[in-house]
């Protein structure tokens, strides 16, 4: 496994740049980290919004949400999840909040 | 440029001979020309695959483009020191053509583009009709794209949870059987739903395929969630001088499909009239006449694809809109069933964009985690999604037979008195 250097810390990623050690290997720095990475200039309450709905969903259900539950606990339509995170709810959202990467036919 | 480094491949190479052209010869003499060291650690790999008898792909992949949620396939080698250059293996899907009509110059460009920032190998084209191509690093994916787009006016096609890339048979271009014009169809469904097939919103995937007429040659029934199939409802139109050269031997049956054996004079009894499933179809012999009673028809296409000089489709043509085709997994297989029977189609397709949208906001909303629409309907029922969800009337044609179990549900309001009734009432007159 390849590991990225930020801010002192050390964190061991997969090649697509999600993180292993999965929500106890999460902090702030990775938050930055990946914020650099996907093209996000300025993190505001509504990335964070997105990013604790996310991680709560993952604590209580072993799971990602589904796109259409994401959109209706945070209030924001999909249009609106591909402005804050431009990779998409997948690719963006769930790896700066320390989510596994999805799997299946994509 | 680094050195190249060529791999044995003895297995590989024996895929050289043969008379089909061989993708091992193709690939090699691309890799030459071109110096391409993905393709020799390509196919080094699967040499060993070859001998392992196991793939050595990695698990999954997550990458793309911003904006996007889909249309690249992420890809990563297991034995990445030995093959260095294919460490990154992504497939990019690229929206094709309806019908995948191309001007050379369109392809000279995009073999530029995908010579100087890919492996330079293409699947032309995958399943579900994307131009396919096959294997390039992480860096490439955003200036491919800007290339794709600024210099080609071309986009990526779908991939995840979301509407695929829709695709055609050759329809009105060239066949003279189309019941539509499957191309501006499918044209518009796919400018028309751009937003889903590029972001992902769906329970799971979801495909469109167009066919002109039910010899479905795009496959539809069997391989998109939504198959549109062209049809008539009108009467089949007769040339009976053609029927009678077709008799007399001047012209050849199926237009000469199965000329390469002898079958014999056409007779058109054997091979036409007892054939036709409804039984619906005369030849006089003294009159040297056809008749077809086309109440009876069902449009099966078989008559017309024997005598395609004499016989076309009627006038009055529209589609047969199918719903739920799907490979096993999970449920089993399905083929499409029969939601409409008849629709007519003109532009701007007003019609089955409602029916389209009644569905997807029914199944994204009721769907459940990777679930296809025919398994959806399998769960509620076809006579709830039909009645209750699309509000279209029950009718015979939804139905191939009735159901032989008497597990039959009414509603409240059918049934005289409803639900709620009183067990004490029922021991007056019947006491325990
Ligand atoms: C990592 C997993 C997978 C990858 C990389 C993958 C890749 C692909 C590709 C490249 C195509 C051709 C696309 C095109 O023509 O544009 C395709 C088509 C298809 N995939 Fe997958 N696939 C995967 C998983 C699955 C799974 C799990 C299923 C079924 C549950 C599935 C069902 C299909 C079907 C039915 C088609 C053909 C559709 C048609 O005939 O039009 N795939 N897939
Ligand atoms: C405690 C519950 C049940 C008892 C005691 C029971 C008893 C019976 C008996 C004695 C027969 C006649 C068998 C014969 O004469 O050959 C029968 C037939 C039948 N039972 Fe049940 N049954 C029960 C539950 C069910 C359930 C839950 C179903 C359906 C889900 C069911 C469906 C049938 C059917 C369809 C027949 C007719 C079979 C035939 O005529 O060929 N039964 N049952
Ligand atoms: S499906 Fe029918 S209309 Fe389309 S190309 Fe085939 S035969 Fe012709
Ligand atoms: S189209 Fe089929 S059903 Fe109709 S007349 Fe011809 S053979 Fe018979």
């Amino acid at each position: 496994m390849p590991t990225v250097e930020y801010k002192g810390k050390t964190f061991e990623v997969d090649e697509d740049g999600f993180l292993q050690g999965g929500l106890d290997a999460w902090c702030m720095e990775w938050v930055e980290y990946v914020k650099e990475q996907e093209g996000i200039q300025e993190l505001t309450e509504e990335h964070w919004k997105v990013i604790k709905v996310l991680q709560d969903y993952f604590k209580k259900n072993g799971v990602a949400p589904m796109v259409r539950i994401l959109s209706k606990v945070t209030g924001y339509p999909l249009k609106k999840i591909y402005e804050l995170f431009p990779s998409g709810p997948g690719k963006g959202a769930c790896k700066m909040a320390g989510l596994p990467k999805p799997t299946g036919c994509v | 440029m680094a050195e190249i480094k060529k791999h044995d491949t003895p297995m590989v190479d024996e895929l050289k001979g043969g008379p089909w052209p061989s993708f091992v010869d193709d690939i090699y003499s691309y890799a030459e020309k071109h110096q391409k060291q993905a393709c020799f650690d390509l196919m080094g790999q699967l040499e060993l695959s070859y001998k392992h008898k196991e793939t050595h792909w990695k698990h999954g992949g997550i990458v793309g483009v911003f904006g996007y949620g889909g249309g690249v396939i992420g890809r990563y080698s297991d034995q990445q020191e030995q093959f260095p250059a294919i460490w990154a293996f992504h497939t990019i899907r690229v929206n094709q053509p309806a019908s995948k009509w191309y001007h050379t110059s369109a392809l000279r460009k995009l073999c530029e583009i995908w010579d100087h920032r890919g492996s330079g190998m293409l699947n032309t084209h995958g399943s579900t009709g994307d131009l396919v191509l096959l294997g390039t690093v992480t860096e490439q994916l955003e200036p491919i794209f800007f290339d794709l787009t600024h210099q080609m006016n071309m986009d990526l096609g779908g991939s995840g949870s979301n509407l695929r890339t829709p695709s055609c048979c050759v329809g009105k271009a060239r066949c003279e059987w189309s019941c539509l014009d499957t191309q501006a169809l499918c044209y518009d469904l796919t400018m028309t739903y751009q937003d889903e097939l590029h972001r992902p919103a769906f329970p799971y995937k979801f495909k469109f395929k167009i066919s002109g007429c039910p010899n479905d040659c795009v496959a539809a029934i069997a391989r998109a969630d939504l198959s549109i199939i062209g049809t008539w409802i009108d009467d089949i139109r007769i040339d009976q001088e053609a029927v009678r050269a077709y008799v007399g031997g001047e012209l050849k049956p199926n237009a000469g499909a199965h000329s390469d054996r002898d079958w014999g004079p056409f007779d058109i009894k054997k091979e036409v009239i007892d054939l036709c499933p409804t039984q619906c179809m005369h030849w006089d012999e003294k009159e040297k006449k056809l008749y077809i009673n086309n109440k009876e028809c069902n449009r099966c296409m078989h008559c017309i694809n024997v005598m395609p000089e004499a016989l076309r489709p009627g006038t009055d043509t529209g589609a047969t809109i199918l719903m739920g085709a799907k490979a096993p997994i999970l449920e089993g297989a399905q083929l499409s069933t029969v939601i409409v029977p008849f629709m007519r189609l003109e532009p701007p397709y007003d019609n089955l964009k409602e029916l389209i949208e009644k569905t997807w906001d029914f199944w994204m909303e009721n769907g459940k985690n990777r679930e296809r629409l025919g398994e959806l309907i399998q769960r509620i029922g076809l006579n709830r999604f039909i009645v209750d969800i699309l509000g279209l009337k029950p009718i015979p044609q939804h139905v191939r037979e009735p159901r032989a179990n008497p597990y039959v549900f009414w509603k409240e309001e059918e049934v005289e008195g409803g639900w709620d009734r009183d067990v004490a009432e029922f021991r007056k007159r019947h006491p325990a």
